[in-house]
């Protein structure tokens, strides 16, 4: 085991990957940081630092720093998925997803479906998502719910340093397209790490990260820690929580989430994205539909209002679910009898 | 063509508003009150002023992540914009767009933005809009050497010539895209006005730190676009950005000396003071006391951010049309 960030567990993995398979190569815009300046290559390194160190061990052919092009970017991965490589494409933030879209969800998403099943199309797309840093509207966006609704996508949101190894090894390996979503609040985040260079983590395998028999509480990324807090609380009162940190919303790992709510007959699921059609809506459905019988209150899914995301820090705050607001759905849930 | 008294002193305001502002914000973002992310415009102030010297309120600009300067030269409240980047419910967008997402479209000034690129498609239906009106009015999409990479800029350059938009593509060469230099990332030989030239366009190049380089220019480039017909125009001025790409920004992509060195022979307000006062046309004595008036209304603008109403929650609910 070893001590690392979140965003150098990033790093260091895909460092590992290019040294395993020579087909795995990286582009995105500042990927390298420097080309054509002064300062030159590596100069200074991408906006995150999560390819610090990349272009110096493995060069610029599988390295590459890409104009600000995010279609081309994406169409540029499906090519090279195409012709027998391996790429991790990079989307500086979450939210230009809006400028490629058509590259991931009508090209890299389909090919293996409407090509009769005949070819592989491994891609991975890396992208920093998530509010927190007052970032306003265009660049703080859990886009989570477009994607996971997406066939052909697989998509992960690691929460912690263990996680982002496990599975963005198992991305890079994956032979399909995954969106893998990195929430930017915590990147600076630190964590146990194994060290086994075949260390994987398969999708669609929930963690349970807190152990209760009372509520279940189903979360991924940034707010899942802020349902680990109302867990570590409730404690007090002789209120247990199971806190599921779902790691994957496609696959869905439907067998834990169930397993938990035949149990405590209680459902809440905290959302990054806006309430409508959202992965919260989603899994209250699928409870309904397969654990109707277990059921003790009303699945609650908690989110933020249907707007875009605000910029002030009043406002963002106020956007946010919080540990108030799940503390408070707990509360809602258990007072059905 | 000779500008009056009146006009030299108004441009070297309005450059000298956009500067403060900028080395106040620079100062102020230091304490960390101020949130989210900012993008200064300091060194820049010719392109923004030459340009919107030109415009009435019925011109249309369309604007950049960068956009402080832009949004000042348009004539956007200087209050209400610090109020804005300080987050407060006062500001121009009731603090819901902060410094990246200005905005005051009875200005004529159709939003800073936070997605590169996407403004140049937006000022092609303005300029489509302004054709249609028939008034000689003009939309203006301003694009840095990074966003002249995205695809839509390339389909609204086609666009706005196909369908004669009266459209001005202004192109801001600072040679910087974030952290990457524009001749790695702009494969037309260091240049970006003959991509427009190729789609059709007819093309000027200035000198972003020279005023009276930008005005001129843009004068020509106006006469051209107003004419009804005529379509788009697209133009490159070669600038310079004095501060990282956003606050925080090491900047180590820099060369040793750069910025002392842009700092002291291209800033646009130096050449501007050092061109009216060689020729005899204001006194130094002018200048200074504009410098001191602008410092005052900018520490006036500060002091009414901080001490204006702060938002609350209910107000993330306003402004959306369906709630649920
Ligand atoms: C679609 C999109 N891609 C990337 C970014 C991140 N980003 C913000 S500004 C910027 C560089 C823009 O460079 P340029 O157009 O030259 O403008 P400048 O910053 O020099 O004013 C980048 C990459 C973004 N905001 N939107
Ligand atoms: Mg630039």
């Amino acid at each position: 085991m070893a001590k690392m960030m979140y965003r150098d567990a990033v790093v260091s993995t895909i460092a590992e990957e290019m040294e395993r398979d020579e087909n795995v190569v990286c582009l995105g815009e500042d990927i390298v940081g420097g080309m054509g300046t002064p300062g030159g290559p590596e100069a200074i390194g991408g906006i995150w630092s999560t390819s610090t160190g990349l272009f110096g061990k493995f060069g610029a052919d599988r390295v590459i720093d890409t104009p600000i092009s995010e279609s081309a970017i994406m169409g540029a991965a499906a090519g090279l998925a195409l012709s027998g490589k391996r790429p991790i494409a990079e989307l500086m933030f979450a939210d230009f997803i809006g400028v490629s879209l058509d590259q991931i969800w009508n090209q890299l998403a389909k090919f293996r479906y409407m090509f009769g099943g005949k070819t592989k199309c491994p891609a991975v797309i890396r992208m920093a998502y998530g509010a927190g840093y007052n970032a306003a509207a265009q660049h703080s966006q859990a886009v989570h719910q477009i994607l996971t609704g997406m066939p052909g996508l697989k998509v992960v949101m690691p929460t912690t340093p263990a996680d982002v190894k496990g599975l963005l090894r198992t991305a890079i390996r994956d032979d399909d397209p995954v969106i893998f979503l990195e929430h930017k609040a915590l990147y600076g985040v630190t964590g146990e790490v194994p060290d086994d260079k075949d260390f994987m983590i398969p999708f669609g395998h929930a963690r349970l990260s807190r152990a209760g028999q009372d509520v279940t509480i189903v979360s991924t990324g940034l707010l899942l820690g802020f349902c680990e807090a109302v867990a570590d609380k409730l404690v007090a009162e002789g209120i247990g929580c199971d806190v599921i940190d779902l790691r994957t919303t496609s696959p869905l790992d439907e067998e834990a989430i169930l397993d938990s709510v035949e149990v405590t007959g209680r459902l809440i699921v905290v959302d990054e994205a806006p309430p409508r059609c959202s992965l919260g809506a989603d899994i209250c459905a699928m409870v309904a539909e397969k654990a109707f019988a277990s059921l003790k209150a009303p699945p609650l899914s908690v989110n933020p209002p249907h707007t875009p995301v605000p910029f002030a820090r009043e406002l963002e705050s106020a956007y946010l679910p919080s540990v108030d607001k799940i503390e408070a759905a707990v509360r809602k849930v258990l007072s059905y009898r | 063509m000779q500008l009056s008294r009146d006009a030299l002193l108004r441009a070297y305001r309005q450059m000298k508003v956009i500067r403060e502002f900028e080395e106040r914000l620079h100062v102020d973002i230091q304490t960390g009150e101020i949130a989210g992310f900012t993008h200064l415009y300091c060194g820049q102030e010719a392109v923004a002023v030459g340009v919107c010297e030109h415009l009435s309120v019925e011109d249309k600009i369309v604007s950049t992540h960068r956009g402080h300067g832009h949004c000042l030269a348009k004539g956007c409240d200087v209050n209400g914009m610090m109020k804005e980047i300080w987050g407060s419910r006062e500001g121009l967008c009731k603090g819901k767009g902060g410094s990246m997402h200005i905005a005051d479209v009875d200005k004529g000034m159709l939003g800073a933005n936070g997605i590169v690129g996407a403004g140049s498609p937006i000022a092609v239906g303005a300029g489509i809009a302004c054709k249609i009106d028939g008034k000689g009015h003009v939309a203006i999409t301003f694009s840095g050497d990074g966003a002249c990479n995205q695809g839509t800029t390339f389909e609204a350059m086609n666009m706005a010539v196909v369908t004669k938009a009266a459209t001005i593509f202004v192109f801001e060469n600072n040679h910087y895209s974030e952290h990457t230099g524009f001749e790695y990332a702009v494969g037309t030989q260091k240049d970006i006005a003959s991509r427009a030239e190729a789609f059709g366009m007819k093309v000027w190049r200035g000198d972003g730190t020279d005023f009276f380089s930008v005005f001129e220019t843009m004068r020509e480039v106006l006469e051209y676009v107003r004419v009804p017909g005529n379509g788009p125009a697209a133009v490159e001025f070669d600038t310079e950005r004095f501060f990282g790409h956003f606050e925080g920004d090491p900047q180590r992509y820099r060369g040793p000396g750069e910025l002392d060195r842009i700092r002291e022979f291209r800033d646009c307000l130096k050449n501007f003071r050092k061109s009216v006062t060689d020729a005899g046309l204001l006194e130094h004595a002018d200048l200074d006391a504009l410098d001191a008036e602008v410092l005052e209304a900018i520490e006036e603008s500060v002091r009414q951010a901080k001490a204006a109403d702060r938002p609350t929650a209910e107000d993330v609910l306003t402004d959306v049309y369906i709630s649920y």
